[in-house]
């Protein structure tokens, strides 16, 4: 299996990427996150758990700029992300890639279509180079026989892997990873997590990733952020989480997963 | 009262200008409408309430005032504020008008019916607005609701006669003329009934059938 760099500018390992400061977000009366902090390195895969509804999935939107925070700032290897004008977001959100649980292909292009739109529109590649580099990234995920099919005649399994190759297409220095599971049917998750786990050993690319799989989670992930109510209340490397939480909530949150 | 097949004969020739210029404003008519609705209902999703808001008036007062009068109001005040069209162009504008303001609710449904995964795709994407427009929402908007437009032309084709009311000769103008003439009503009214019934039938199977490949 070819292995492409998949990440133009390698960002030095180690330095700051992330910053979440004092960030809330309300829906109504429902406060998702609480004055939320918190901090990524550049190269880091960081795993957020938590029950449902406990602001995982809202910190990925927020990052992706599809939702506003209501207070706090958030920003993006040094850039400030809200608020922001208009150039500059489009400028950190460059720096970002996502892939979502629904894959929300666009079923109106070609599988490589899909790949090179944005690379060409956005970052003005030619079509030649975006369409070589989209043929290298679906030979990464196992879909090199898959170019001209329209998204609606993949499987779900597919679908998120040609997703996977699309938002790489971008050369992002983030991959945000929004429950890309759990939309599958069991037999399928394997085959995307695998690819997964591919780009995170091959590549320098900063991973968030919000998951239900905990044992992926415990292969890929340098840092796992244990959420409830909107706030972090636990944090550490893989093995102490899983293995040795001190939390109650996380120990009774993963009791109930795993 | 006794069928006249002498009589139909004497009409065909006129029936068949009739006949053509029912399809010349059916044609161009549509097009407009299917532009102008489309127009409409990019404006009525700008950000500016100053532009959603008279585009929303002016929307509502055309769908909700009859064709008839708006037709009367182009061909005989019009001219009045120096702007004379001929009776073929304003009847064809008119109707174009009338309509878009039933297709422009056609292309909202279409284009809020795309799923909120597909904006947020394109935002992941970085992909400019304008873009996101014009290769990802309206492709998939626009599919969904062929069939739907293509019910407003049939619509549309139905009300092609009231041009006669200002003069244009098309088919029940024609009709009209030769029975006036002629002292005969049966035949060409027959004749024409017949023609309708041929384009639309054809055109609402086409319809359906298109319903049941691009509609999921």
């Amino acid at each position: 299996m070819k292995e492409p760099d998949a990440s133009a500018n390698p960002p030095v390992d180690g330095s700051e990427l992330i910053r979440f400061e004092n960030v809330t977000k309300r829906f109504g009366s429902n406060t998702v996150l609480d004055r939320l902090d918190f901090s990524v390195e550049s190269g880091k895969h960081v795993t957020l758990i938590g029950p449902s509804g406990s602001g995982k999935t809202t910190i990925l939107r927020l990052l992706m700029t599809l939702a506003k925070p209501d207070e706090g700032t958030i920003t993006v290897a040094g850039d400030q992300l809200f608020p922001a004008p208009e150039k500059q977001i489009r400028e950190v959100r460059k720096k970002i890639g996502m892939v979502f649980q629904q894959f929300n292909l666009f079923p109106n292009m070609s599988v490589l279509r899909n790949i090179t739109e944005a690379p060409v529109t956005v970052l003005g590649m030619s079509k030649d180079e975006a369409e070589a580099r989209a043929r290298e990234l679906l030979d990464m995920v196992g879909l090199a026989d898959k170019c001209d099919a329209r998204p609606t005649q993949l499987s779900g399994g597919q679908q998120q892997r040609v997703a996977i190759a699309r938002a790489l297409a971008m050369r992002p220095q983030v991959l945000l990873l929004d429950e890309v599971t759990s939309a599958l049917d069991p037999e399928l998750v394997a085959g995307v997590l695998d690819v997964l786990r591919d780009i995170a050993r091959t590549t320098d690319i900063t991973m968030l990733c919000v998951t239900h799989e905990m044992n992926f989670a415990r292969d890929i992930s340098d840092q796992v952020l244990m959420f409830d109510s909107g706030r972090v209340i636990e944090s550490g490397a893989p093995e102490k989480i899983f293995n040795d939480p001190e939390n109650n909530r996380t120990r009774e949150f993963l009791s109930a997963v795993l | 009262m006794t069928w006249d097949w002498g009589a139909v004969a004497d009409f065909m020739p006129k029936f068949w200008d009739g006949l053509l210029l029912t399809l010349q404003i059916l044609a161009l008519g549509s097009l407009i409408s299917f532009a102008l609705g489309l127009v409409w209902a990019l404006l009525m999703r700008t950000p500016t309430r100053w532009v959603r808001w008279p585009v929303g008036v002016v929307t509502e007062f055309i769908r909700n005032t009859p064709l008839l009068v708006q037709l009367f109001f182009f061909f005989y005040v019009l001219p009045e504020w120096g702007l004379t069209w001929s009776a073929l162009t304003t009847g064809i504008c008119a109707i174009g008008l009338h309509y878009s303001t039933y297709t422009m609710q056609v292309y909202r449904a279409g284009i809020e019916a795309v799923p909120a995964g597909q904006w947020e795709a394109a935002t992941a994407l970085n992909l400019p607005v304008r873009r996101t427009w014009t290769v990802v929402i309206l492709p998939q908007a626009i599919r969904r609701v062929v069939p739907a437009l293509g019910n407003y032309v049939i619509a549309m084709l139905k009300d092609t006669p009231i041009l006669m009311t200002i003069t244009v000769m098309e088919m029940l103008g024609e009709a009209r003329l030769f029975a006036q003439e002629n002292f005969q009503f049966t035949e060409p009214l027959t004749v024409i009934g017949v023609a309708f019934i041929f384009i639309a039938y054809p055109a609402s199977l086409l319809v359906r059938a298109l319903e049941r490949r691009l509609v999921r």
